[in-house]
C-alpha cells in the first residue's frame, strides 16, 4: 500500500486540495441525487444520522471496549426531548439550538444512569444489561401515556416543528433563482455541518489523554487502573459522551421526520448501529463512518436492483420479489465481510508518530 | 557480588506491619512485616505459592488486607484502589506482562503519564494552548523513557509485536511514566536470557540511582543476591528471614524452605 499519510506530510498543499475536492463533492451531492429522485436525498439524510449514531456508539464500544446493545435508547431520548419541546403535545415551541443541547444533556444523563450500575460488568453480561436498558426505555415510551400523558404511547408524537435557521423554514422549498432547494436538501446541509463537527470532536477525543485512557481500559482494565486511571469515571464518561451524540442525532431525527413513535427505537436499530461499528472497524473513526454509509445504502440500492434489473438479466424475468431477497443478500454480504475482514473494513491501525524526540519549546 | 553496596539513608518509604490475608479458609499471608528504606533495592523471594504475588497485590491495592497496616512515606494507606496507589507514587509491573497490546509502545508509555496530567473532555475537544503543551510534554517524556529503558527505536511498534525482553522493558518504562517513588517489579527477569538479565540489572541500578526505590519479586536467586540491598524471604505466607543477601543465603530456614530439610549448603 502506498504511504498516503507520509506523502501527505511531504505535500501539505495536497491535503488542502483533497479537502476542497471532498467538500465540493459533498456540497454537490444532494443536487445530483435530487435529479435521480428525492428519495435518495432522504436516504442520505438518514445515512448521516446513522453515521452520527455509529460514531457515538464507537466511543463506548470501539474506544472503551464496552459492549452496548441498547444504544438506540439514547437516540430515542434525544428524539422525544426534541418532540416534546418543539411540538403541539405540550404546545411548547422552543428553537432547535436550545433543544439539541438539552437533548444531548438528557441523553448524557441517561448514559450515566446506564453506566453507573454496570461498571463492574464486561462482555456478555454488560451486553445483556444494556439490551435490557434499551428495551426498558422503549417500553416506557410505549406506556407513559397515563396517568399523565408524557409520550402519547404507541400513537407517537406528530407535527414536530422543523428546524428554522435565520428565518429559513426547513420544511418547505426555497427558490434561489432557477435553483429549487427542497427541505430535504436543506436538512442535508444542516446534518452535514453537524456531522463534520461530530467527526472533529471524535478525532480530537481519540487523540487525547481521555481517548488514550479509554483505549487502555479496552486493552486491559487492571493494567489501566494500576497506571492510575480512574476506570470508573472514565467508563461513565464514555457512556455519557456516546449517549450525548446519540441524543443529538435523535433530536435531528425528530425534526426531519416530524413524527416519532416508540417503533422507531426497537432492538433491531441498536443491532444495526452496532453492526455498522463492527463492520466498519471498531475504534477507527473513518472505518465506522464507512461502515455506517455502506449499511445505510446497500439495502436501499439492493431494493432497486435485485428485482427486474438483475433477475431479468439472469432469468429473463423477475422470479423473487426484491423485498424478500434484498435482506437475505445483505445478511450474506455481512457474513462474508466478517469472515474475510474480521477486524472490519478499515481496522483500527496503530497511530504512528514521528520518532524524533520533539524539540523543547 | 555487591553486598557491600551502601545503604544510603534509613528513612523508611514503605512500612508493612503484621499484614494478613485470607481467601476463604486459605491463609495466604500472615503476620508479614518489613520496611523498605528510601533508595533501597529490596528483594522479595520465596518458593512458589509462598504468597509473594498476593503481598504485591495487597501493596498495589488490588486486594485489601484482612489485618495489618501499610504506611507509605509515613501515611497509612486506607481504602486503597490500584489507581489511588499509582497516584500516591507506587508503580508496578506484572508477572504475566500486561501491556496495552494493540497500542504502540509509545502510547503505552503515554498512558502512564495519565495520572500526572490533567486535560479533561473540554481540554481534549477545544485543544487549547495548555492542552497542546501538555500533549507535547507527554509525548516528549514518553520518548525519553523509551530511550531510557533502551527501546527508543521501537516507539511505533505495537506492544504485542515486541520481543519478550522488550515487553518487560516497556512495562518498566510505562510504570516509570507515572513518576513513582517506589517501583515494584513482579519477576522482571522471567523469561529473559543471560544477556538480557545483565542489561536489566544495569537498568534497575540506574533507576535506583535516579532516586526511585525498588521492590522486586524475583525467582532468579543470582540476580536477587547480586542486585538487592536487602532480601525478605516468604514461605507459606510468613516472613521467615530478612537481611542482606549474604546472610540470607546461609540462613538454615531459607535453605530448608527452598530445598527441604537435610541440606546445609547454600543454593548456588
Amino acid at each position: 500500500m502506498p504511504d498516503i499519510a507520509g506523502a501527505l506530510r511531504r505535500h501539505p498543499q495536497a491535503r488542502w486540495i483533497g479537502l476542497v475536492l471532498v467538500a465540493a463533492a459533498l456540497i454537490a451531492l444532494p443536487l445530483v441525487l435530487a435529479t435521480i429522485g428525492t428519495a435518495w436525498v432522504r436516504i442520505t439524510n438518514l445515512a448521516i444520522l446513522f453515521v452520527m449514531l455509529s460514531l457515538g456508539l464507537n466511543i463506548v464500544v470501539g474506544f472503551a471496549g464496552l459492549l452496548d446493545l441498547g444504544y438506540i435508547a439514547f437516540y430515542a431520548v434525544g428524539a422525544y426531548v426534541y418532540a416534546l419541546l418543539a411540538g403541539p403535545h405540550f404546545n411548547i415551541h422552543w428553537p432547535w439550538w436550545a433543544i439539541l443541547p438539552i437533548g444531548a444533556a438528557v441523553a448524557c444523563l441517561f448514559g450515566v444512569l446506564l453506566g453507573a450500575p454496570t461498571l463492574k460488568l464486561r462482555g456478555d453480561y454488560l451486553a445483556i444489561v444494556t439490551l435490557g436498558f434499551g428495551e426498558i426505555v422503549r417500553i416506557f415510551l410505549n406506556n407513559l401515556s397515563e396517568p399523565f400523558n408524557l409520550t402519547n404511547g404507541p400513537k407517537g408524537l406528530a407535527t414536530i416543528d422543523p428546524i428554522k435557521v435565520a428565518g429559513i423554514d426547513f420544511a418547505s422549498t426555497t427558490r434561489i433563482g432557477e435553483l429549487a432547494i427542497s427541505g430535504t436538501i436543506k436538512y442535508y446541509y444542516f446534518l452535514l455541518a453537524v456531522l463534520v463537527l461530530i467527526i472533529i470532536l471524535n478525532l480530537r477525543l481519540q487523540d487525547s489523554r481521555i481517548g488514550r485512557a479509554w483505549e487502555a481500559i479496552r486493552e486491559d482494565e487492571l493494567a489501566a487502573r494500576s497506571m492510575g486511571i480512574n476506570t470508573r469515571n472514565m467508563k461513565l464518561l464514555a457512556f455519557a459522551m456516546g449517549a450525548s451524540f446519540g441524543g443529538i442525532a435523535g433530536g435531528m431525527f425528530s425534526s426531519i421526520q416530524g413524527f416519532i413513535s416508540p417503533e422507531s427505537f426497537i432492538l433491531t436499530e441498536s443491532v444495526m448501529v452496532l453492526s455498522m461499528v463492527v463492520l466498519g472497524g471498531m475504534g477507527n473513526i473513518w472505518g465506522v463512518v464507512l461502515g455506517a454509509i455502506l449499511l445505510s445504502f446497500v439495502p436501499e440500492i439492493l431494493r432497486y436492483t435485485v428485482g427486474a434489473d438483475v433477475q431479468g438479466r439472469i432469468f429473463g424475468r423477475s422470479l423473487i420479489d426484491p423485498e424478500v431477497i434484498r435482506m437475505l443478500l445483505f445478511g450474506l454480504a455481512m457474513v462474508v465481510m466478517m469472515l474475510f475482514r474480521p477486524a472490519g473494513i478499515l481496522p483500527s491501525a496503530v497511530r504512528k508518530r514521528e520518532l524524533a524526540v520533539p524539540k523543547n519549546e | 557480588m555487591s553486598d557491600a553496596a551502601p545503604i544510603p539513608a534509613t528513612v523508611p518509604i514503605l512500612e508493612v506491619k503484621g499484614i494478613g490475608k485470607r481467601f476463604g479458609g486459605l491463609v495466604a499471608l500472615s503476620e508479614v512485616s518489613f520496611s523498605i528504606n528510601k533508595g533501597e533495592i529490596y528483594g522479595l523471594i520465596g518458593p512458589n505459592g509462598a504468597g509473594k504475588t498476593t503481598l504485591f497485590n495487597v501493596l498495589t491495592g488490588i486486594y485489601r488486607q484482612d489485618e495489618g497496616e501499610i504506611r507509605f512515606e509515613g501515611n497509612t494507606l486506607r481504602n486503597t484502589t490500584p489507581d489511588r496507589i499509582a497516584k500516591l507514587g507506587i508503580a508496578r509491573t506484572f508477572q504475566n506482562i500486561r501491556l496495552f497490546a494493540n497500542l504502540s509502545a509509545l502510547e503505552n508509555v503515554m498512558i502512564g503519564r495519565h495520572v500526572r496530567t490533567r486535560a479533561g473532555v473540554f481540554g481534549a475537544i477545544l485543544r487549547g494552548p495548555a492542552t497542546r503543551a501538555e500533549e507535547r510534554a507527554i509525548e516528549k517524556r514518553a520518548h525519553e523513557l523509551l530511550e531510557y529503558v533502551g527501546i527508543g527505536s521501537r516507539g511505533n511498534e505495537l506492544a504485542k509485536q515486541l520481543s519478550y525482553g522488550d515487553q518487560r522493558r516497556l512495562e518498566i518504562a510505562r510504570a516509570l511514566a507515572t513518576d513513582p517513588r517506589l517501583l515494584t517489579l513482579d519477576e522482571p527477569a522471567a523469561g529473559m536470557n543471560a544477556t538480557e538479565k545483565v542489561e536489566l540489572r544495569a537498568l534497575l541500578e540506574s533507576i535506583r540511582k535516579d532516586g526511585v526505590t525498588l521492590l522486586i519479586i524475583e525467582h532468579d536467586v543470582r540476580l536477587v543476591m547480586g542486585l538487592c540491598d536487602r532480601v525478605l524471604v516468604l514461605d507459606y505466607g510468613r516472613n521467615i528471614a530478612e537481611g542482606v543477601p549474604r546472610a540470607i543465603q546461609k540462613d538454615p530456614r531459607v535453605i530448608e524452605a527452598y530445598l527441604g530439610t537435610g541440606h546445609t549448603a547454600p543454593p548456588e
